[in-house]
């Protein structure tokens, strides 16, 4: 089986497993408890975050534990929303093409009267510092921008955002889930006021994450109930996930360098490779996307079926088709960069990891390239393009 | 619990009666591009039997595997038949379908009925229009073709 659909989630690595097998065998202890074994959970939980603020360049009470990326998400953007509210500010700066965990909760600030401004993001999957100062207002209370796209990979000028952010006192929040551990993040260089990460996206345990809220920035609780977490968020802390996650995060921070040169060779030589089958086109820029994303739409055929084929051959794989997403519309990432409905049925992700080898990309390659060709002979659709009834949107 | 039956998989991955026919008696096309599934049926008609039939489908999974399965319920059959054949009769045929999937079943049975009304118009053979209808609805949307 070859795995690319890292982007999904990834497999544990064995240091994660290791760091989280004795806080579930021998340190099972609740680290609100007095007694000392209790205490020894807390000590850990306290030197994870650590280690995990200096992954971010952070301090440790500026992490918070959340379970995942999508309270994470969830959190900083309800906070921000709270605290401007309070001066009458309630507009919220974003993009057309966040992740639903962004997406659907401005959406119900929107219900609770706040204005939402989602910017462009062009065809190339890219938002400018431009824009995000043009839409700034006087009452502006957040910008929220992606750090890199979970679906085509496009990495966003964070840091200069960041500082147009800090320059106009707006608070600055980035969900940085496909970016922790696979780019370089530097809260303090990059100017961000509040950070979302997940751990199953870097080798990590899957149910936990980290939201990095400068100090200073109120939280307001999404989990209500006891005093973890300086109150603000309630629950007995996962500590086995969260040294797996410390854990995971140090390893990816330490491989960054050698994983990033591996794996853009690697990706580059698929993108070359699939770039041969006519009438495709990689969705994103070329060269500011993640190291692992490759992601393409191919002309007259559909997601879903060819995924499925793809899996008869071994290969796990991602499409933003809308038979793959149970809704009626094809990704709202690939609508965002201007591609139309028919075309973004065809699209293909696939998210590679640094153990992915030259041959699986070989493979990976012919057997997309065979299962395009298998899926179009069949395709009334590509009969109606090559017979000139229907229009190509690609160049051959 | 895998998303679709055996039944389903089988006919995705081996579907039968793909292809064209050149010299078609009817031919009926439903669904669009835009809602991502389009069905294509060729028929011959020998007798008021059908004595071929063969499809191209662009779709997902479970709209190959209804065009399969809808073209085989139909093959050798009466005209009758074949215009009384339902989505639901598809469906069973497959051991069912999710329910986000019936519509690729609904657009068989349309382009299977279009394809008979193409027929009955090159021939001048009366039928009850009721049954054939002349804009086939989306089966995403319900409202009509979606393709603007
Ligand atoms: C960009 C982005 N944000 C948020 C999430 C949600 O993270 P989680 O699954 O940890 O809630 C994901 C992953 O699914 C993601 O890719």
């Amino acid at each position: 089986m070859i795995y690319a659909d890292n982007a999904a989630t990834t497999k544990m690595s064995r240091t994660a497993i290791e760091a989280m097998l004795p806080y579930m065998d021998d340190i099972y202890g609740n680290p609100s408890s007095l007694y000392s074994f209790g205490q020894k959970a807390k000590e850990a939980l306290e030197n994870a975050r650590e280690r995990i603020a200096a992954c971010l360049c952070c301090e440790p009470r500026e992490i918070t534990f959340t379970s995942g990326g999508s309270e994470a998400d969830n959190q900083a953007i309800f906070s921000a929303a709270r605290l401007g509210e309070k001066k009458g500010k309630k507009h919220i700066i974003s993009t057309a093409f966040e992740h639903h965990a962004v997406l659907h909760t401005l959406e119900k600030l929107k219900k609770q009267g706040f204005e939402i401004t989602h910017l462009d993001v062009h065809s190339n999957g890219i938002v400018t510092p431009e824009q995000v100062a043009d839409a700034i207002r006087e009452d502006t209370c957040l910008v929220t921008v992606m750090f890199a796209n979970n679906e085509i990979g496009t990495i966003q000028p964070i840091a200069e955002i960041g500082k147009i952010c800090r320059e106009k006192g707006v608070l600055f929040h980035t969900d940085a889930v496909q970016a922790a551990g696979h780019l370089y993040v530097n809260v303090k260089e990059q100017n961000i006021d509040m950070l979302s990460l997940s751990a199953h996206k870097f080798h990590g345990p899957k149910g936990i994450g980290v939201l990095y809220a400068k100090r200073g920035i109120l939280l307001d609780n999404v989990i209500n109930g006891g005093a973890q977490e300086r109150g603000k968020r309630a629950g007995t802390e996962n500590i086995p996930a969260i040294m797996g996650m410390a854990a995971a995060l140090e390893e990816a921070v330490a491989n960054l360098d050698r994983n990033t040169a591996k794996l853009i060779k690697l990706r580059d030589r698929l993108i070359e490779g699939l770039d041969k089958i006519p009438y495709g086109e990689l969705n994103g820029d070329r060269n500011n996307r993640l190291p692992s994303n490759v992601n393409f739409c191919f002309e007259g055929i559909e997601g879903e079926s060819l995924l499925l084929l793809l899996d008869d051959k071994g290969i796990c794989a991602s499409s933003g088709s809308a038979c793959t997403s149970g809704s009626l519309d094809p990704s709202h990432v690939l609508l965002a960069i201007g591609r139309p409905h028919e075309v973004a049925h065809g699209s293909l992700r696939l998210s590679i990891n640094e153990e992915t080898t030259e041959e699986d990309i070989d493979y990976m390659i012919e057997a997309v390239t065979d299962v395009v060709t298998y899926l179009r002979n069949m395709s009334p659709f590509w009969r109606d393009l090559t017979t000139g009834k229907r229009t190509h949107v690609f160049a051959e | 619990m895998a998303l679709y039956s055996e039944k389903v998989m089988d006919h995705f991955r081996n579907p039968r009666n793909v292809g064209v026919i050149e010299d078609a008696d009817g031919i009926g096309e439903a669904g669009n591009p835009v809602c991502g599934d389009i069905m294509k049926i060729y028929l011959k008609i020998d007798n008021d039997i059908i004595t071929d039939v063969k499809f191209e489908t662009f779709g997902c999974g479970s709209a190959i595997a209804s065009s399969s399965m809808a073209t085989e319920l139909i093959k050798g059959k009466p005209i009758s038949e074949a215009a009384a054949l339902t989505n639901k009769a598809v469906t069973e045929a497959l051991d069912g379908l999710p329910a986000h999937k019936l519509h690729c079943s609904v657009l068989a049975e349309e382009a299977i009925k279009l394809a008979l009304k193409d027929y009955f118009d090159k021939n001048g053979i009366e039928y009850d229009k009721n049954e054939f209808p002349d804009e086939p609805h989306c089966a995403h949307c319900g409202e009509g073709s979606c393709d603007t």
